[in-house]
């Protein structure tokens, strides 16, 4: 090991000397503690690092070693169900060896050393392989397969394979490559800050939504799998709640989710419902699919910078293995607030809100990360990495660097908006902010994956489905007529209106509470599956058409508005049997509106 | 902390190069550790406290917690060679100290040989119990509402002239957990408060007993402002000894957070660091974090730390930096509102920005009641409705409204009156806060409870409905 010595320390960034050859991007060990630490620039004599861990105590003249390694993800078998810090020490074997409370200096592996995974190859010896291919599985838990793969990079002609159950510091290939025999585990390493390759040329067109069961998600503002969202909005409108109920619902095989610089009891709320919580897709605990990684407010800074890279590369390896993955950030503003804070004890230049000039690049550089990709290596796989970043503005005001850059590099912009959180209108994503560029494109086969959905019904969706995207068009006609509406409203109030605009505002009403209203801790509610999501907007759609032809027949809105019917259809989302029970609603709008009709002598 | 300068062992040092400030500049000193505390004897024969916040081999940059004037360039400086450090013992309760954990009551300093680091360790997120003890304040706004659990950190922005201290002397006086006995200690960290504030505190704990079972540390308006830094960190370091040492369940309090934050800019602006909003360091989420964070309960430790942080707004303004960064730290936020308070309306709680995140794990059945969470919704949603009716009645007129916009405006009008309002020492159970919400609630005719569940409606609504008959 290379030995240098401190000569400044502030915060938690040090400046060391006497290792000539040191690299940025290098771990360093700091102090008797050996404190890790990461090389961020390298001068004439001097270098400076970054430090993972409290500097308390540290003084000048203590050693400093470079470890000639960078900082660098464990990637194999083990990773699912953990909960990680922002530099990939398991949090329960910090636990373990220091108690509740972390204390400094301590080393853990990333990965598990004491499990033997049961290795079934797929490939003999003789078998010529090179980066990415597959070589054998291991059933990390029971709902996800894992691939072992060639590191990138590597290649030459199998020699020797195992089969049976080894742990993964036990070599389970021999390969000979160009530069002899190597032997291959079931881990790599991977340094954080370099994406992980994939095919050449393998960038693939964004095609498929990501079904969140989420309706004012799904239906108005997709997400592409292998796209890109934010959701900015102030304190306590509704960020975390979103990103846990994604977590939960996505239709994606694995997920990420990243605490960066949040609360500590935000991740202990994870770590106690995601393992109760059934994936309903697959039957098993959503814990299985998940990697938490946690670098709370609390924790030191500079790991919460690093936790943002060890998340994507940790998203990039299920990629690889062809799988669909989705990773949360909560949140990026306090990674680049990070970043910010670092760049101020190097003494740089800050150009906008005390952010450096490479700021948007680093935003950049992460949401790049995200896509849809052929994986390196055979078989032939597809797998997606999308990610969904909350933006933590300060006062809660967009028009700042975080949230301006980061809307200029995703797709989907989720504008939370305080006005509805106080209302305790959730999730409050304002349906006239919000805009999603992958609407038309994913819309449409939206309804397709939906009509795939409930077999029995199959008629009477694909009749519905040619429809679809008209219905999402004039819902949200109607709510931003609405506003129009209300904004007059405002003025002259409601009683001075005409009867077909308090219409509007009645199915208006209607929407928000019985479509976009979803209540994350409601049982039935909580993941709407989207064949009931395309009903529910059917059935207030119909009602207004119905409801108009009355009113243009001069019924006066307030018989429609007093009909019983009207408070089932804002309840009727909450309903266990679900689809069943819409339609019994449907059939009452229609039951009510035609004696309405009937009585003042009309046909509809 | 002992603050006598010879008892303290430690290297002597003269040569102070440069005083900015509350920051002592000295030449480059073998030996000094990053974050070590010093102790400062000036000519005055005053000795101060300090704290070494940067250190090169060729320069000591040191932060100064006691009075700056007096301070001079001949000034002696002792390098303690450890952190901060106080010694921890259940021999504070009863106690009250000055904000640098000096006795101030007569007695004698703490002694214990548990020492223990002011500035803690973080705990590890895998450690946490997700917290779901429902405390009952008797306070509607904040039991039916905005429900506090064991472990959260609530806190509450206020403004200057608002009853944020009586309130929190309410809340002090009547917090419980219903159902369970269990041993109880109030911390009680000022920063910045005026005499009579602390005074007022003081009578306020000694009233209702609870001053046996509380640790006072005062740092007063005319104390050291950089005292300030320091002052919530003891504080807290004590309530962790007691919460998951010695299984109390602590309530600390720490008012007003907002001198806390102004001498963390005072320190910034005299180290020349880049400012941010409101010339506040932008590393201010992550300092306040580091306080804010220690509320919770842990796995294998029977006590919980509870906090109730203090800040007056600025200007009234939320967004302001302080509040802002607070809110995005800790689990939700009681907001005070001067409205309220000038129509004569205690507690001024205004609920519709206010929060509590961890509410609904607080709440329910076997917690509080069943009907819990979605009372609760209807009324912010009832309310919400009754204000923009009010709004709207400025402008057009009462009679200008419909029918529906003129119920959510007595609605409003109700519920300011009979939920909102209560007394300072009136105590309401949970329950009587439940029902209450329900007969205001019966202002509203059934379908207009879309928030709630159909069954619920049966089950509590009409009750309430005949309740509010038979009283007339
Ligand atoms: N979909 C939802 N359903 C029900 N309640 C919700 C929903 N979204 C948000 N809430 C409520 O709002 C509160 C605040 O939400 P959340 O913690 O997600 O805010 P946030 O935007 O992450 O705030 P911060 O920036 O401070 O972390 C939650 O505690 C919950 O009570
Ligand atoms: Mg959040």
């Amino acid at each position: 090991m290379r030995v240098g010595k401190i000569e400044k320390i502030s915060g938690s960034v040090v400046v060391g000397k006497g290792i000539d050859d040191v690299e940025v991007g290098e771990v360093v060990e700091v102090g008797e503690d050996r404190l890790i630490g990461e090389v961020i620039r390298v001068a004439e004599e001097r270098f400076i690092a970054q430090v993972y861990e409290p500097t308390s105590g540290l003084k000048p003249g203590d050693v400093i070693s470079a470890t000639g390694k960078r900082l660098v993800a464990e990637l194999g078998p083990g990773l699912l169900s953990g909960i990680l810090d922002g530099i990939g020490r398991p949090l329960e074997d910090l636990l373990k060896l220091s108690g509740p409370f972390i204390s400094r200096g301590i080393k853990v592996n990333m990965l598990p050393r004491d499990i033997k995974w049961e290795f079934k190859p797929v490939v003999k010896v003789g078998d010529k392989v090179e980066g990415g291919d597959i070589i054998g599985t291991v059933e990390e838990t029971p709902s996800i397969t894992h691939k072992i793969m060639i590191p990138p990079g590597l290649s030459g002609v199998i020699t020797h394979i195992e089969e049976g159950r080894y742990t993964i510091e036990e070599p389970i290939a021999r390969l000979n490559t160009n530069g002899g025999e190597k032997e291959i585990f079931m881990y790599q390493e991977w340094p954080v800050r370099v994406p992980r390759p994939f095919m050449e040329g393998g960038r693939l067109p964004l095609s498929e939504p990501l079904i969140t069961g989420q309706r004012v998600i799904d239906v108005f503002f997709p997400v592409a799998k292998g796209g890109a969202a934010c959701i900015p909005g102030g304190f306590g409108t509704g960020k975390t709640v979103m990103l846990h109920q994604l977590a939960k619902w996505s239709d994606t095989e694995i997920v990420v989710y990243i605490g960066c610089g949040e609360r500590g009891n935000e991740m202990a709320e994870v770590l106690t419902d995601f393992p109760e919580l059934v994936d309903p897709r697959t039957n098993r605990p959503l814990m299985e699919r998940t990697v938490l990684i946690a670098n709370t407010s609390n924790m030191p800074v500079s790991a919460r910078e690093a936790s943002i890279y060890m998340g994507i590369t940790i998203a990039e390896y299920y990629r690889d293995m062809g799988y669909d993955v989705a990773l949360m950030a909560d949140s990026t503003s306090r990674w680049a607030e990070a970043i910010r804070e670092i760049s101020g004890r190097l003494g740089e230049m800050p150009v906008e809100r005390g952010y450096p000039a490479y700021l948007p690049d680093r935003v950049a550089e992460f949401y790049e990360r995200a896509g849809r990709v052929k994986a390196l290596g055979r078989p032939e796989r597809e797998g997606s990495v999308t990610v969904i970043g909350a933006v933590s503005p300060p006062g809660g005001d967009f028009n700042e660097p975080v949230t301006i850059h980061t809307l200029r590099f995703t797709g989907v912009f989720w504008a939370l908006d305080p006005d509805l959180a106080y209302s305790r209108h959730f999730p409050a994503i304002n349906w006239l902010k919000s805009y999603s560029v992958y609407a038309d494109r994913l819309i449409s086969s939206f309804a397709y994956s939906v009509s795939g959905y409930a077999k029995e019904l199959e008629d009477w969706w694909t009749k519905k489905f040619k429809d679809f995207p008209q219905y999402r068009e004039r819902a949200l006609r109607i709510l931003s007529e609405a506003a129009e509406i209300e904004s007059i409203a405002r003025i002259i109030g409601e009683k001075a209106l005409p009867d077909d605009q308090r219409l509007v505002l009645l199915t208006a009403e209607l929407l928000k509470e019985g479509f976009l209203r979803q209540f994350a801790y409601d049982e039935v509610d909580s993941f709407c599956p989207p064949e009931k999501q395309v009903m529910i907007l059917e059935v207030i759609l119909d009602f207004h058409d119905k409801a108009s032809k009355l009113i243009m027949n001069n019924v006066p809105i307030e018989k429609i508005n007093g009909l019983p019917v009207v408070s089932k259809l804002m309840r009727m989302k909450y309903h266990p049997e679900g689809i069943t029970h819409i339609q019994e609603v449907n059939r009452e709008v229609i039951d009510s509106l035609s004696k309405l009709a009937e009585e003042y002598s009309l046909v509809i | 902390m002992v603050l006598d300068f010879r008892d303290i062992h430690g290297k002597i040092y003269r040569g102070v190069k440069e005083i900015r400030g509350s920051l002592l500049i000295l030449e480059g000193i073998p030996g000094v550790k990053y974050d070590e505390v010093v102790l400062i004897r000036a000519p005055d024969g005053v000795d101060r406290l300090g704290r070494v916040l940067e250190v090169g081999e060729d320069s000591v940059v040191i932060q100064v917690f006691g009075d700056e004037m007096g301070l001079q360039i001949d000034s002696v400086v002792k390098f303690t060679g450890a952190t901060f450090e106080i010694p921890v013992s259940d021999d504070a309760l009863g106690r009250m100290f000055n904000g640098r954990f000096e006795p101030i009551d007569g007695m004698p300093p703490i002694h214990s040989s548990e020492l223990r680091d002011i500035n803690g360790s973080p705990i590890n997120p895998r450690a946490r119990i997700h917290p779901n003890d429902f405390i009952q304040t008797g306070i509607s706004a904040i039991d039916g509402m905005l429900s506090l659990v064991r472990g959260q950190k609530l806190p509450i922005f206020s403004e200057s002239g608002l009853p944020h201290n009586r309130i929190i002397a309410q809340i002090a006086r009547q917090a419980t957990v219903p159902g369970k006995e269990e041993e109880f200690a109030l911390v009680f960290a000022a920063m910045g408060l005026k005499n009579d504030e602390a005074r007022y505190f003081i009578e306020q704990f000694r009233e209702s007993g609870a001053i046996e079972r509380s640790v006072i540390i005062l740092n007063l308006a005319d104390d050291p402002a950089i005292e300030r830094l320091i002052t919530p960190r003891i504080a807290l370091t004590i309530a962790e000894y007691l919460a998951f040492e010695l299984g109390y369940h602590v309530l600390t309090i720490l008012s007003d957070m907002t001198n806390y934050c102004e001498a963390l800019r005072e320190i910034s602006a005299a180290r020349g660091e880049v400012p941010g909003r409101g010339g506040y360091p932008g590393y201010m989420y992550s300092d306040l974090a580091t306080i804010y964070e220690r509320a919770g309960i842990v796995t294998g430790r029977k006590g919980s730390l509870t906090q109730m942080p203090v800040l007056t707004m600025p200007g009234g303004d939320k967004r302001h930096p302080i509040p802002d960064l607070t809110g995005y730290i800790t689990e939700g936020q009681i907001i005070l509102d001067k409205d309220l308070d000038s129509r004569g309306i205690y507690p001024p709680i205004n609920v519709l920005p206010s929060l509590s995140r961890l509410m609904r794990s607080g709440i329910g059945k076997g917690k509080t009641r069943e009907d819990h969470r979605e009372v609760s919704d209807q009324l912010y949603d009832a309310y919400s409705r009754g204000l923009r009716a009010r709004d709207l009645a400025r402008i057009v007129g009462e009679m200008g409204l419909s029918d529906r916009e003129r119920l959510y405006l007595r609605f409003a009008d109700v519920f300011e009156n009979r939920f909102l309002r209560q007394g300072e020492y009136e105590n309401r159970s949970i329950d009587e806060t439940l029902d209450l919400a329900w007969e205001i609630l019966t202002i509203l005719p059934p379908e207009e409870l879309v928030r709630v569940k159909e069954e619920t409606i049966d089950k509590y609504y009409y009750p309430a409905l005949s309740r509010v008959e038979v009283k007339g």
